[in-house]
Formats: C-alpha cells, sequence, structure tokens
C-alpha cells in the first residue's frame, strides 16, 4: 500500500471539502470542520505531553539519576487543582493554579514587553537623521521618527487633543492609517500566497496521482 | 482567605519574575517558577479538551442540531490521542503521518480561506470617504500589487514603493502601537502583581 499517495489525496480531500465552504455551508465542509477541531485537539494534547510535562515536569520529579523531588509533587497538585475546575464544588481550588499563572506570567511579561516593545523600539527610534545617507534616507528618517512620536501622541487620552496636541495626533492617525493599510496588505499577501500553496498542491500532486499532469 | 491565598500568590510569582530580571541569586527561583508555569500553565489544554469532549458527548445525548458531526470530533480526538501514546510521534509514525498529511493541509486550507472572506470584507468596508480612508486604501494597494510578479510587470518602482511603505511609515505606525501596547501592559500587569485587577479570579470577594 502506498501510504504517500493515501496521504495526498486525504489532504486534498479534506482541503477540497473545506473550500467546498466557498460555495455554502455544506455536510462535506461541516465534516473537515470537526475532523480538523478534534485532531488539533487530540495532537496538542500528546504534544503537550510529551514536549512539556515529560522534560519539564516527570523528568524533574522521578529523574534518571534515581530517587525523587518531591517539590515537583507542587507544580503536580497546582495543575491538578486547575482541572477540578469541572467540579463545581472544588473548582475554588483552580483559583490557586490561575493566580500562579496570572502572577508569573504579569511578572515575565512586564519586564519582557518593556525591554523588548518600548526600550528596544525607542532605541530604534533614536536614529542619526542622516543615517544611510541621501534625501530619501533623510525623509524617511524623518518620517519614522515624527511617526512614532505623534502615534504616540494620538494613545495619549489624558490630554485633549487640540492645539499642538491635536495637530500631532492628526499627523499620528494619518501614519497609523498607512500602517494599517500596509498591514492589511501584508495579511491578505500572505493568505493568498496560502492560497496559491494549496492550488499547486492540487494541481501538482494531487492530479498527477490520477495520470493528469499538467 | 479563599481571596487572601490566591492574592498572594499572584504577588510572589509576579514579584519573583520581575526580581529575577534584577537580581541574578534570584535567577534560579526565577528559571524553576517558569517550569512551574508551564506545568501548571498545560491543564489548561487538558482542561481545553476535556471540555470539548464534554460539549460533544453532550451535542450527541441531547441530539443538539448537527449532533451527527460531533463523533467525528470525538474519532478524531481519540485517533491522535491513541497513535500519539501507543507509536509515539517521531517522524514517520502514524500521529506524525496524521498531522502532516491531514492537519498540515486543513490548516493551510483554512487559512487559506480567510484570504476570501477578507477580500470580500475589504470590498464590502473599503470606502474612500476621506482622505485619510483614501490613504489607507492606497497604502493596502499598492502593498498587495508590490508583493506579486504583475507589479513589478506594470512598473518596477511598484515593489520599490511597497518596500518603503513596509520599512517606513508602516514601521512607525507600528512602533507607535508596540510602545503603546507595552505600556499598558505593563500598567496591566502592575496592576495584577498588587491585587487591583482581580477580574481573573472571576468576581471573588
Amino acid at each position: 500500500m502506498n501510504w504517500t499517495v493515501i496521504g495526498i489525496w486525504l489532504g486534498a480531500l479534506l482541503s477540497l471539502s473545506l473550500y467546498s465552504f466557498l460555495y455554502k455551508d455544506n455536510p462535506f465542509y461541516k465534516f473537515a470542520e470537526h475532523l480538523f477541531v478534534g485532531m488539533s485537539a487530540g495532537y496538542w494534547v500528546i504534544y503537550n505531553i510529551k514536549n512539556v510535562l515529560i522534560p519539564n515536569w516527570w523528568n524533574n520529579l522521578v529523574p534518571a539519576e534515581g530517587g525523587m523531588q518531591p517539590i515537583w509533587l507542587i507544580p503536580g497538585a497546582l495543575a491538578f487543582f486547575m482541572l477540578l475546575r469541572i467540579v463545581p464544588k472544588l473548582s475554588s481550588l483552580s483559583r490557586m493554579s490561575l493566580s500562579l499563572i496570572v502572577g508569573t506570567g504579569a511578572g515575565l511579561s512586564m519586564t519582557a514587553m518593556l525591554q523588548t516593545n518600548a526600550l528596544a523600539q525607542v532605541n530604534g527610534t533614536i536614529i542619526a537623521l542622516g543615517q544611510g545617507g541621501g534625501l530619501l534616507s533623510w525623509i524617511s528618517n524623518i518620517i519614522i521618527v515624527t511617526g512614532v512620536v505623534c502615534g504616540l501622541v494620538y494613545f495619549f487620552f489624558s490630554k485633549a487633543h487640540t492645539g499642538v496636541v491635536g495637530g500631532a495626533a492628526n499627523v499620528g492617525i494619518t501614519v497609523l492609517m498607512v500602517a494599517f493599510g500596509a498591514s492589511f496588505g501584508y495579511t491578505v499577501m500572505a493568505r493568498i500566497s496560502l492560497l496559491i500553496g494549496q492550488t499547486q498542491f492540487l494541481l501538482f500532486e494531487w492530479l498527477p496521482t490520477m495520470g493528469i499532469n499538467l | 482567605m479563599r481571596l487572601v491565598i490566591p492574592l498572594a500568590i499572584t504577588f510572589v510569582a509576579g514579584m519573583i519574575m520581575i526580581l529575577q530580571f534584577f537580581v541574578p541569586a534570584t535567577q534560579s527561583v526565577g528559571e524553576s517558577l517558569q517550569e512551574w508555569y508551564m506545568i501548571v500553565a498545560s491543564a489548561a489544554i487538558f482542561l481545553g479538551a476535556i471540555n470539548l469532549l464534554n460539549v460533544h458527548v453532550h451535542k450527541i445525548r441531547f441530539k443538539a442540531p448537527n449532533w451527527k458531526y460531533s463523533p467525528v470530533t470525538i474519532a478524531g480526538f481519540s485517533v491522535m490521542i491513541i497513535t500519539g501514546i501507543f507509536f509515539g510521534i517521531e517522524p514517520g509514525k502514524p500521529f506524525d503521518y496524521m498531522f502532516t498529511q491531514m492537519m498540515v493541509p486543513m490548516g493551510a486550507t483554512m487559512f487559506s480561506l480567510l484570504a476570501f472572506f477578507v477580500a470580500s470584507a475589504a470590498f464590502r468596508a473599503f470606502r474612500a470617504s476621506n482622505w485619510r480612508a483614501t490613504l489607507l486604501l492606497l497604502s493596502a494597494f499598492i502593498v498587495m500589487l508590490g508583493r506579486v510578479p504583475i507589479g513589478g510587470m506594470i512598473s518596477p518602482k511598484i515593489p520599490l514603493i511597497s518596500e518603503w511603505i513596509m520599512q517606513v511609515p508602516n514601521l512607525a505606525g507600528q512602533r507607535a502601537v508596540m510602545i503603546g501596547a507595552a505600556m499598558g501592559m505593563v500598567a496591566t500587569s502592575l496592576r495584577m502583581i498588587f491585587g487591583i485587577e482581580r477580574s481573573y479570579l472571576g468576581g471573588a470577594d
């Protein structure tokens, strides 16, 4: 049995079932959609066991060199408490697990976001205007600096957007509009590239299995 | 006590994560806490899976609309779990085969479907009603045109303009959004660590 050909057929039939939604909602689409949801959930559960729980919890709780590290029972217990959310009488225990997740997440993201999304971006904006040489570099660098500052002014709601602040906020909106347009175009093209990839799969991998070569 | 213990855990965990950034001596504690975080957060995936099964079993039992598709979800879930546990997840095993031959094409198709919906939504929503809306429209159009061969065929300058839009005004706008979001994130994180923001505890008092 040629498993490669079976795999191509499975992928092609499921892809076509999903594309059938472009016509209208139908049983083929619903079948593929439900299958995708179920398989994805199963995939992430197994992925989680093999790549998170075994290396990070089990291997620490029962190390290869022998013995047991009881301290690792605590995260195990907290993970178990999280599952108790489905038991109404014991669901309040899951608050402790949630607190650990929220506290650690907040502490982690606070420093990380400050470093990468605030300080690094400010650092990247402090550029010599002539950097890169040429008139276009000058103009580009002025637009970057002005755009960032005015964009931030637009997001500053503690002062009324009137006078100089209003003018700066207006420039900020303009820069943001161009940025949103560009991001939209970029996202659409990323989706189109996936569509092209799937079309190529159907035309150049699936059709040849039926002897149709384009 | 029902509120004090969770708030204390949030405070201690949050402070350790901040401290480990500034005090090297606390780094090992911070690293262990990050592992604890991954372990506990991973339980949420199990919770999601249990909930998914619950919903579909409930749909089958009460013959809810479209219940006939629920066994498909349960079967898909079970097959992935069974193959993953009994055969392993290494390349070439049934689990990996189903991932590459079924899930990857389905995932790519789902996301490529969005191309049609985004395009149709844009067609309905994008109107050159004022000069800023026109600017948004133009910027999107040039970026899209610059990323396909026909753009370069119309004029070799279109891909260059598209690249300039991405590198300059888009960069400026994205940076402003990122810096603003980072400030918001810092404020929200501090509110959570100090127990001012408690909505994640489900309105406990």
